[in-house]
């Protein structure tokens, strides 16, 4: 969700808490964790209390990719690992991981880092938020 | 009442070059240049690393160290020479990256490499006549030198945050308090839309920095009485290693005076975070009782200069974020051409 259709400057506007700090929501019913956020929670439906939650940013690479073809904004910094990150709360999010390619690893332990996540082009806004990189 | 320092971060990228690496390319005498600027290495920021960037990253780690709740800060003041944007202040972007947004005021500092510190004294002045309970100034620069230019062997990348509060918060250092020396001295500078600040050559010395430090310095003892005896630590801005030494001497401080916070042997000129992360650099390292001098200067030009007292809080919250040395180790070198792509300095 941070890297993907993200562009745009409303849209990343109103997404500005989740990227920053990594703000998503919790259950107080049952406990869930969840980001993105949610404001209804799927499991206990109308008996859910939704709170915000701030995440740690403290989680493990599930599994990743190498990006060496990237989309306008992001080509100068190819080859770099992008990665499914399990938060310690739960959730599970993709984020760019800021090590050596061939450093990555599954079950990798990473840290959060508020980096650039592109631009829209050299007069657009520039759009800033969580990265990873190994503890 | 008492103003001074909460809490305090630094941060600074991983990345490095060496000046020989610089002086290879440009054919220029590595030994020779190394030796007189006395600059080994210096930062390089990361691709996505910006001046927003590393103010967050500063600002969490004075966040962090100190445990305070950031919706206390009442002010943010960014100092910067390379803000992101020309028209968009970066502390809207720290404001909300620190969780102090919305209920604050927030503006960003221009004044060449001395922004941080007047940032410092702008919330010295808010704290003290109760506009704000807490006030963050921070000083930070991705600095540019044009490629060949003397001034590409030094600029470097990094950032330092200060909380500054009252004694009803426990303070880490008091600021006793703080002299400027401000003059339309043109020894530096950048017109709107270019790439890279020009320079007086060797008009930057003598009527620039050594005049402004050593009045606003000379101003700050005269006014409190004291002397250079009087103080454990000294901090002055440090363009290079040779001029903080030269005028640390001739206001009569001592080498191991100013050894702590003199940090850019190995990190560079890192503009308007150049004199605030040698602070931190002593405060990471200074005792209860110690007091501490310290001197910025920015071009254009003036020096504000600051007298501080280290309290007993020092101890308890020093580790609770990465001190200046743990950051200056954690480095991986980079080659010229690594180095101008992160710079952005191939221009296609
Ligand atoms: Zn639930």
């Amino acid at each position: 969700m941070l890297y993907g259709d993200c562009m745009g400057v409303p849209r990343f506007w109103r997404h500005i808490s989740s990227r920053y700090n990594l703000i998503g929501t919790r259950c107080a019913t049952c406990g869930e964790y969840y980001f993105p956020p949610r404001t209804m929670c799927p499991k206990c439906r109308r008996d859910g209390v939704i709170e915000d939650h701030r995440f740690s940013g403290h989680g493990e690479v599930i599994t990743y990719t190498i990006i060496h073809a990237a989309a306008e904004g992001f080509d100068r910094e190819t080859p770099y690992p992008l990665a499914i990150i399990q938060l310690d709360e739960g959730p599970r999010m993709t984020g760019q991981v800021v090590c050596d390619p061939d450093k990555i690893a599954i079950g990798m332990r990473v840290k959060p880092i508020f980096r650039r996540l592109g631009e829209d082009g050299a007069a657009g806004i520039i759009y800033y938020g969580t990265k990873f990189m190994p503890m | 009442m008492t103003v001074g320092i909460v809490t305090y971060g630094a941060y600074i990228p991983r990345y490095r070059i060496k000046v020989s690496e610089i002086a290879r390319v440009w054919n220029a005498d590595a030994e020779g240049i190394a030796g007189g600027l006395r600059v080994q290495e210096k930062s390089v920021p990361d691709l996505d690393e910006d001046t927003a960037t590393i103010a967050v990253e500063a600002a969490r780690n004075a966040i962090q160290r100190g445990e305070i709740d950031p919706s206390r800060i009442g002010a943010i003041y960014t100092g910067s020479e390379s803000h992101p944007y020309a028209v968009k202040p970066t502390g809207t972007i720290v404001a909300d990256a620190i969780g102090a947004a919305p209920n604050l005021t927030v503006a960003d500092f221009e004044f060449a490499c001395k922004a941080g510190t007047a940032g410092i004294q702008t919330c010295m002045g808010m704290v003290e006549s109760d506009m704000i309970d807490l006030g963050l100034a921070i000083g930070a620069d991705v600095a540019q030198g044009a490629p060949g230019d003397a001034l590409e062997y030094t600029a470097a990348a990094g950032g330092a945050a200060y909380v500054i509060g009252d004694s009803e918060d426990s303070l880490v250092a008091e600021i006793e308090d703080t002299l400027s020396f401000t003059t339309d001295t043109p020894d530096f500078w950048r017109r709107e839309g270019m790439p890279y600040p020009e320079h007086g050559g060797r008009f930057t010395g003598d009527p620039a920095y050594f005049k402004h430090i050593l009045s606003a310095a000379r101003g700050l003892m005269e006014k409190l009485d004291t002397t250079p005896t009087d103080y454990d630590y000294a901090v002055f801005h440090q363009p290079n290693g040779k001029f903080p030494r030269r005028v640390a001497a001739t206001l009569g401080f001592a080498a191991d005076q100013i050894e702590p916070g003199l940090v850019v042997t190995t990190l560079g000129n890192t503009y308007s975070a150049s004199c605030l992360i040698g602070l931190a650099a002593t405060l990471d390292i200074a005792a209860a009782g110690d007091r501490i001098f310290v001197t910025s200067f920015g071009s254009g030009a003036g020096s504000d200069a600051f007298s501080l007292t280290v309290t007993d809080r020092l101890d308890e919250i020093r580790n609770g974020a990465p001190s200046v040395s743990d950051l200056l180790a954690e480095k991986r070198y980079v080659d010229y051409a690594t180095y101008a792509k992160h710079k952005g300095k191939i221009r296609l």
